[in-house]
Formats: C-alpha cells, structure tokens, sequence
C-alpha cells in the first residue's frame, strides 16, 4: 500500500502537467523570466543589506588590522569589568518582570473571559495603551513621581519605599516600568491563546466534574495556554535584555547600558557583545516562531494524511 | 435534552461568580493605574504648571509648552517627524516590494524563512544594532575601510546614516504588517477582474489599491511611530548631533540643566505622547477595517 500510493500519482502526473504548463506559460514566457530576474534582484539586495551588517560586525570582532584573527574579544568578555553584574542584573529584571506581567495579566484576562466580558474593553485598552507612550515619555514621567519622594515625603513611611524601589542591587522600579511596557506583547499573546481554546466549555466541564476552582486554572486552563504564556515570557524577556532608555535615564546599568558603557574603551568587545546579544535574542524567538507554529503544524497534519489516504 | 440543565447551571454559576471573576482583573487595573497613570498624570502635570521657588506656590503655565515648541526644542520635534516619516516612507515602500516577491513565489520555504527572518529582525533594535552598523559602516569600520566610503563623503553619525539603520527593523516590520494583507488578495479576483477585460493596471486601481490601502496606510503609521519613538539606537550612534526630540529629552534629564529645564523635557514627553496618539487613532481603526477584508 504504502509503496504503492506514491507511485500511482507519479504515473498520472507526467502525462498531464507538462502539457498543461506549456498552454499555460507561452503566452507570457517572456514576461515571467523578466519577473523572474526582478525577483531574484529584490532576494539578493534584500538578503545583503540585512546579512551585511551581522557578517561585517563578526569580521570587526575577529580581525585586528595587523594583528590578524583573533577570539580576544570574545574571550576576554567573561573577566571583562560589570560583564557579570549587568547580565546577572538584566537577567534577574527579566525574571521578575515576566513573573509579575503574567500574574497580573492572566487571572485578569481569564476572568473577562469567563465571568465578566464587560471589563474586557478596559482591560484592552489598559493594556494597549502603553504602545502610545514611547518610553523616554514615560521616563520623564517616573523621574518626576520618583522626586516628589524626597521632596514631599521625606517624612512619611513612603519615602521608604521610594528608596527600596531604587535599590542599586535590585532595582524594582525597572521591574514595574518593564511590565507596564511589556503588558502590551503579554496582552496579545495571552488573547491569542485564549481565543483558540472554549475557555467557557472548559470551565464548566471542570467545574461540573467538580473541580475546585485553583484546579481548574491550574490544571486545566494553564496548560491549555502554555504555548501563549512561553511566547508572552519570550518576548518579555526580549524586551528587558534589550532595553536601554529607561535604564540608563534613571542611572543603572543592566546589560544595554554596560555595553554603551565600554564601548568608548573597548569599542571591539562592545560589538562582539552586540552580536553575541543578537544571537541570544534572535535563538529566542526563533524558538518563539517554532512554538508559535507548532500547533498549526499539529492541526494541518492530520488533514494532510488524510488527503493522502483519500 | 442534556444541553438544557448544563446551560442553566452555567448560567447560575455565572451569575454567582460574577464578583469574583471582576476582582480577579483588580491586581491588573490597579497596577496600570499605578505605575501607568501616575507618570502620565506625572507629565501631564508638570508641562502645564510652574512650582514658584520663592513660596513654593504652584499655577498654571503654557510657558514649558510653548518653550517646547521653540528654538531647538522645536528643530528637535521637527528632525524626528521628518526623519520618521522618510524612513516610513522608504521603509513602507520596500517592505511592500519584498512582501510581494516572498508572498507571491512558489517556494514555501522562502515564504516561512523570510517571514520568520522578518518576525526576528523587526524585534531588533536599540544598542546591538547601533553597534553592528557601527562596526559596518562606522568610521574604521569594516564596509567603510573596504570600499572607501569616508571619501564617497558617507557618515554613519548623519540623517542619512540614522535613515539606513532604521530601515533595518522598519522594512521587516512592514514585511510582517503587509504579507497577511498581500495574501488576502484573492487571485480569483484578479481572475475575475481579467475575464471582465481589466488590464492589470485597472485591476490595481480599482480592486487591489482600494483592498490594500487600509494595511498601507496602517503600515506607514506604525512605521511613522516606530521610528518617532525609538531612541536607544539613536542615542548609541550620534549622541547629539542629528537633532532629535528623544535625544533632546534626554540631554534635558540626564545633565544638570538649569531649574524649570525638566518641565520642557515634561512638556516634550507630552507633545511625543500626543504625536504618537495621533498616530494610534489613525492606525487602530485602520487595522480593523482591513481585517474586515482580509480573512
């Protein structure tokens, strides 16, 4: 069976197609080779303006004029000054905001699915609305709230707080800035998932098999959206490795700052961390897209063998 | 039979659980409102009012406003608008050229590598990039020394320079916007529009454009905003000397400017929000109205 079915089409196709794309391309032979070329034209600009500056980038990490090819700049990256402390500090900023971005945003986007639908407009829109504000806008705005600290607050126990927010250690005012950026991806990403699956079905049929209710959120609807929470954390985490603008204007110095911060001295380990970063950042949401088409994949498998069977 | 009695208790659990499920959302409006509205109220505030030093007595001024929209505070506003909407422009432009030879090639396996590659690249911005095109096209950089661009009169710390770095995230950005909608054409209606005796240029203005323009026009604005907004990859290339009103916010908070200079850099963050609100009202409605066309 198996090797026949193969076979049986091979037979057919030949003394159909061949005759069938000759009446089709004559007429415009002419016109698609010259599309042809135009395409290819576009294909190769494209794929050197984007693949040139990665190429040269990596050439200028390794090649010392009159030194010739050396890794020092690679190498010497893990005893570099602050190379440690600012990825430890990116990465930890990246932990917890992820954390706290999905514990607010997926109870909240669970529960205008299933119990009140009203909120959800506010909910939108209280998620979206930070794509308005370009992030040096809103670091203005936090600068200003972060002086009325010492300025109006000295002696309340506030003024507490707004010293622990700043920690230099751990800056958890980063961290709420970063959410608040990232609510928007988490937002979609959390949406999308929740819209492929019946979130109402699937909480009814728990609860009527009584299913208390951290069961149901736990072990029903969570896995069901693991693929929209892992993009969600994916791009989240993208955006704090990268992130610069507000770091750096508050005066810290995660990962994108420390670079901008050698690269006057070291100007050929700053690149390499920059490509290094890329790699980093592109693996991930490479990884992203794969997760991301993978149910996709799944659902059209079954409708393709079955074609094939038929 | 079975769907009548598993309706009602739905409906009864709904109703009981309503409270809860609404307080679940709390934790998510009280943080926005927090962490969002208070900076916002924070700019708001502060680009319209002058705390006196003399009595500590606060009023109402347009003062920092108007100051934002003078001198170089205004040439700042001015080289970013311009420089967004030519790199939209351009960006728009070739995004749509590349979408269309990917979208209407055979391979499938060029389509998913350059979606893919579009959906990587547009996430690439700030300080990494700043960097590989320093190392490219910077003044010893690799392209620079090979193909002798310092006498050709290239400078990568220039308008233009700026121009050929941000295409590198908008023109992918577009690909990404405008591929769905390239998809969406239906051949069959340009099928239908050729046995009606279209020519292909009648097919375009009277089906395809019309069908696009939406996702054009919406592209052009995201990529308008994109732009307007970025800051990290300006700030690590030419620091100050292309003028741009992120980088003028900066200098304004980081340096210790004179007193009364932050409420300009307020005043700035405010005249950014509303440019690029502008820019969000005209694309929200835009993106709605051309997923009615293309599903």
């Amino acid at each position: 069976m198996a090797a026949m079915t193969p076979t049986a089409p091979d037979t057919e196709a030949p003394t159909r197609t061949p005759a069938q794309r000759r009446t089709a391309s004559r007429p415009r032979s002419g016109a698609s080779r010259g599309t042809g070329i135009w395409r290819g034209a576009v294909l190769a600009l494209t794929g050197a303006y984007f693949l040139v500056p990665l190429l040269a980038s990596f050439v200028f990490t390794v090649h010392v004029p009159g030194q010739g090819i050396t890794f020092e700049a690679y190498t010497e990256l893990l005893s570099a000054d602050g190379f440690t402390e600012s990825l430890l500090l990116s990465l930890g900023l990246a932990a917890a905001t992820i954390a706290l971005s999905l514990l607010l945003a997926v109870p909240a986007l669970v529960a205008v699915r299933i119990g009140s639908p009203r909120l959800r407009p506010v909910v939108e829109i209280m998620c979206m609305l930070p794509l308005v504000v370009p992030p040096i806008a809103l670091v203005t705005g936090i600068t200003t709230v972060l002086r009325w600290g010492p300025e109006h607050l000295s002696r309340t126990p506030l003024y507490q707080t707004f010293l622990a927010v700043q920690n230099e250690k751990f800056p958890v005012v980063l961290v709420l800035a970063y959410t608040v950026l990232a609510l928007p991806f988490v937002y979609r990403s959390l949406d999308a998932g929740l819209r492929a699956v019946d979130v109402p079905t699937l909480v009814e049929a728990a609860r009527s098999c009584g299913a208390s209710w951290p069961y149901v959120v736990l072990r029903v609807l969570l896995p069901n959206l693991r693929a929209s929470i892992a993009g969600a954390a994916f791009l989240t985490l993208a955006l704090v490795l990268g992130e610069f603008t507000i770091a750096s204007l508050l005066g810290f110095q995660p990962f994108a700052v420390w670079i901008v911060s050698i690269s006057g001295a070291q100007a050929r380990m700053s690149v390499a961390v920059s490509v290094l970063s890329l790699l980093i950042t592109w693996l991930l949401l490479l990884a992203l897209s794969r997760a991301g088409t993978a149910p996709s994949t799944a659902a059209a498998a079954p409708a393709t063998t079955s074609r094939k069977e038929s | 039979m079975p769907t009548t009695p598993s309706r009602t208790a739905g409906g009864t659990s709904r109703r009981r659980r309503g409270p809860r499920t609404w307080l679940a959302a709390l934790p998510l409006l009280a943080f926005t409102g927090l962490c969002f509205g208070l900076p916002l109220g924070a700019i708001a505030f502060g680009a319209v009012t002058r705390t006196d030093p003399a009595d500590g007595a606060t009023r109402l001024t347009g003062e920092h406003l108007a100051r934002s929209l003078q001198g170089p505070y205004l040439g700042s506003l001015i080289g970013s608008v311009q420089l967004s909407a030519l790199t939209a422009l351009i960006g728009g432009v070739l995004g749509v050229l590349i979408a269309q030879v990917v979208v209407t090639s055979r391979s499938t396996a060029l389509r998913s590598a350059a979606l893919t590659a579009s959906g990587v690249l547009a996430n690439f911005g700030g300080v990494p990039l700043a960097f590989a095109f320093i190392a490219t096209v910077g003044i010893s950089g690799v392209v620079t020394q090979l193909a002798d661009l310092t006498s050709l009169g290239w400078s990568l710390y220039s308008f233009t320079g700026l121009t050929v770095v941000y295409l590198y995230f908008l023109i992918p950005l577009m690909v990404l916007v405008i591929a769905p909608a390239l998809e969406g054409l239906r051949p069959q209606w340009r099928e239908a529009a050729q046995n009606s005796g279209a020519s292909g240029r009648q097919f375009w203005r009277h089906v395809g454009l019309p069908v696009l323009a939406p996702s054009l026009l919406g592209g052009f604005v995201l990529l308008f905003g994109t732009a307007f907004a970025a800051h990290a990859t300006a700030a690590a290339l030419v620091g100050g000397s292309v003028p741009l009103v992120t980088l003028k916010i900066a200098d304004a908070l980081a340096g210790n400017v004179l007193t009364g200079q932050e409420n300009v850099a307020l005043a700035l963050g405010l005249d950014m929000i509303l440019i690029a609100g502008l820019v969000m009202a005209v694309y929200l409605p835009l993106q709605r109205r051309s997923a009615r066309w293309l599903r």
